[in-house]
């Protein structure tokens, strides 16, 4: 393999892992909650169908990000009442979410098929770090969308692990009732944590609709959203493990791409095949080795809440 | 007691949930998903009534469109009691759809690749084979769930993808029929692969597997010690292991069994519909039977039910295609019926209370 080729392949890791990176930073923040939230394949749907219409119309990639993270949210919102306040089961919620998610973008998006997008966002080289050899062209030649990611996740890293709000939102996932009785608003906390991440789902989203195709396809998260999900497990719940987990997805996604370009004999199918199989793998390998050591998901994940039953 | 933020009303826990609310709860579940439906019609421009009427006509009130509805109803059924079987363990079975596949897969192998030529023989042993490749597609999951409690929510519905992705590879590729003028689908299958219909109608003697699956199952969940197994499994593993229950057995058990049913389903719908395989051998079967599962609360028979009425609902979706409705506007709406379902549940197992003049918590 030249030189050029292995590095086009990494620049591309990079930009087809950034919609997985958003939404599973997204899942983080609402499973470090404590709430699971499976919804993320409907809610990036939605992102990027709502994220493509607006930028369509205002002919401003940034408005339709916005866009985008206020639909994401607005559907996080929903699995949150349903969740937190109504108790409801946060897997079948989840379900709903992702199926309503996926029926709601098709149908708002029915028209916009295919319509090519004319204000995509654009490369943007970084000036001076562009040019260092290899790195330069695998991380510094890209657009705004993956910079704001560069800069999100060391930030995230340290809201969970160094700041009193982040020991608030860890105390919530870990144990609901001694966080409540510290004088934690639970409620509040979950509410506010999975309307972040569907934000960020929202954008992970729109990233695909709006760089990385850019136009608006059916089903074009094709699992995606899942492949997030599964992220967070492997990533420990860990923004930063969060970005490695999604460049290695992207790189996989790239390796596919890139093959089929390269005249390998293999059949498009099986190299479509791969992220999906490569994910069940990294489940199995993850939770056997998570099953060994003592990194496990917070305590409460998955369990609603009640003063009463404390 | 939780208090509704914004309000002053009370939520409290029920000592029984009231037998009604299990048919109320539903019935305006459906109602309201109706409701913002009909609000994102009109949102659009379109004129709710007069859809929501073609749907329902189209659905139900010609014979055409009722055998069609039933035609939707066995896949709906069968996949549902699969997916149903596995809920009932606790166990999220998300990979209905791919079983369905693999088990298409597999009938058609049978039908037309195996070399023991065309006989009565034929159809029970693409039962038998579609029934094993389901099977087989969920014990890949279910033994790493088994062994080392790996999440099956993702890893089944990954591996939808690639079972779609197989079929596609298949019907594309080497088993594409050569007299098919380049169209992706197979040759046609010989008359013993060819399940019996009713009259000249579509209604195919999938219908009559579906029966047969309902029954067992009742019996099976009813009246078997292995029924009551899975049941106290289900309430609880603890409970379970201190019952002297192998959980690890019964999952990879469970597992097996739910993807074998669906992927009779698999098989039913080339055997009875297409008669060969192409892709799109399932529009989302396997997802719509996680909600029919719920709503029809994991009972056989309400599962039919459900079945006929999710069934109802496609068909009446490709009615008003014509009409620019596009077909997800059905899976919309059928997310939201899931939403209202869970939200209606607080109905069903809580009161709703004024909050005394002065609370006394805060």
């Amino acid at each position: 393999m030249s030189q050029e080729i292995f590095i086009a392949i990494l620049a591309t890791a990079i930009t087809a892992g950034t919609p997985i990176l958003y939404a599973a930073l997204g899942e983080v923040l609402a499973e470090r909650s404590g709430i699971l939230n499976l919804g993320v394949e409907g809610m990036m749907l939605v992102g990027a169908v709502s994220g493509f219409i607006c930028a369509l119309k205002t002919a401003n990639p940034w408005y339709g990000l916005m866009m985008a993270m206020l639909a994401g949210g607005l559907l996080a919102l929903v699995h949150a009442f349903l969740t937190v306040t109504l108790r409801a089961n946060q897997v079948v919620s989840g379900l709903a979410l992702t199926m309503f998610g996926t029926g709601l973008s098709g149908y708002l998006g029915q028209s916009y098929v295919g319509v090519p997008l004319p204000v995509p966002f654009k490369t943007v080289p970084i000036p001076v770090l562009s040019d260092i050899p290899v790195i330069g062209p695998v991380f510094f030649n890209h657009d705004p969308v993956i910079y704001l990611s560069y800069l999100l996740v060391p930030a995230l890293w340290f809201c969970i692990f160094r700041t009193r709000a982040g020991l608030h939102l860890r105390a919530v996932g870990e144990n609901p009732a001694a966080a409540d009785s510290m004088g934690i608003n639970v409620f509040q906390t979950r509410y506010l944590y999975v309307i972040i991440g569907g934000m960020l789902a929202g954008i992970g989203g729109a990233y695909l609709s709006l760089h990385y195709v850019p136009s608006w396809m059916e089903n074009m998260t094709a699992g995606r959203g899942w492949i997030a999900v599964a992220l967070v497990i492997f990533a420990t719940w860990n923004p930063v493990n969060a970005l490695w987990g999604s460049y290695l997805f992207g790189g996989i996604d790239a390796l596919g791409f890139r093959l089929q370009t390269l005249n390998v004999t293999v059949s498009p199918y099986f190299l479509k095949m791969l992220p999906y199989i490569f994910t069940v793998l990294v489940l199995i390998l993850v939770t056997k080795r998570n099953l060994a050591g003592r990194i496990g998901s917070p305590q409460a994940l998955g369990l609603p809440y009640d003063r009463e039953e404390r | 007691m939780i208090k509704l933020p914004g309000t002053n009303l009370l939520i409290e826990k029920k000592l029984s949930p009231a037998p009604t609310a299990f048919f109320i709860v539903p019935a305006i579940s459906i109602l309201l998903a109706l409701l913002v439906g009909a609000f994102f019609l009109a949102l659009s421009g379109h004129n709710y009534f007069e859809i929501y009427t073609a749907m329902f006509s189209g659905a139900f009130g010609s014979s055409y469109g009722f055998t069609e509805t039933i035609v939707k109803t066995i896949p709906l059924t069968i996949t549902s009691l699969g997916i149903a079987l596995a809920f009932r363990m606790q166990l999220w079975n998300i990979g209905g759809e791919g079983q369905i596949y693999m088990g298409a897969f597999a009938a058609t192998w049978a039908a037309l690749f195996f070399p023991i030529g065309d006989g009565w023989w034929t159809m029970p042993f693409m039962i038998m084979l579609g029934m094993l490749a389901g099977g087989m597609w969920a014990l890949i999951i279910a033994i790493p769930r088994a062994i080392w409690g790996v999440n099956e929510i993702i890893t089944t519905l990954m591996l939808n993808y690639v079972a779609i992705l197989w079929v596609n590879y298949l019907v594309y590729g080497p088993w594409k029929d050569p007299q098919g003028y380049n169209f992706p689908l197979t040759a046609i299958f010989p008359p013993g692969a060819i399940l019996p219909t009713i009259g000249d109608s579509r209604i195919h003697a999938g219908l009559f597997l579906g029966l047969l699956i309902t029954v067992l199952m009742y019996i099976v969940i009813q009246h078997t010690r292995w029924g009551y197994e899975i049941k106290v499994s289900g309430e609880s593993s603890s409970a379970a292991r201190y019952a002297g229950i192998s959980n690890k057995k019964n999952i990879i058990l469970v597992m097996f069994f739910s993807g074998a049913i669906c992927g009779l389903a698999g098989m039913s719908e080339v055997a009875g519909i297409a008669h060969r395989l192409q892709p799109g051998v399932s529009i989302g079967y396997g997802y719509t039977a996680i909600i029919i599962a719920w709503l029809a609360r994991l009972n056989p028979f309400a599962i039919i039910l459900v079945s006929f009425l999710f069934g109802g609902m496609q068909v009446g979706g490709y009615i008003v295609q014509t009409s620019g409705i596009p077909a997800s506007m059905v899976t919309m709406l059928q997310g939201m019926l899931l939403f209202f379902v869970l939200g209606g549940e607080l109905l069903t197992y809580y009161k709703i209370n004024k909050a005394p003049a002065s609370p006394t918590r805060q």
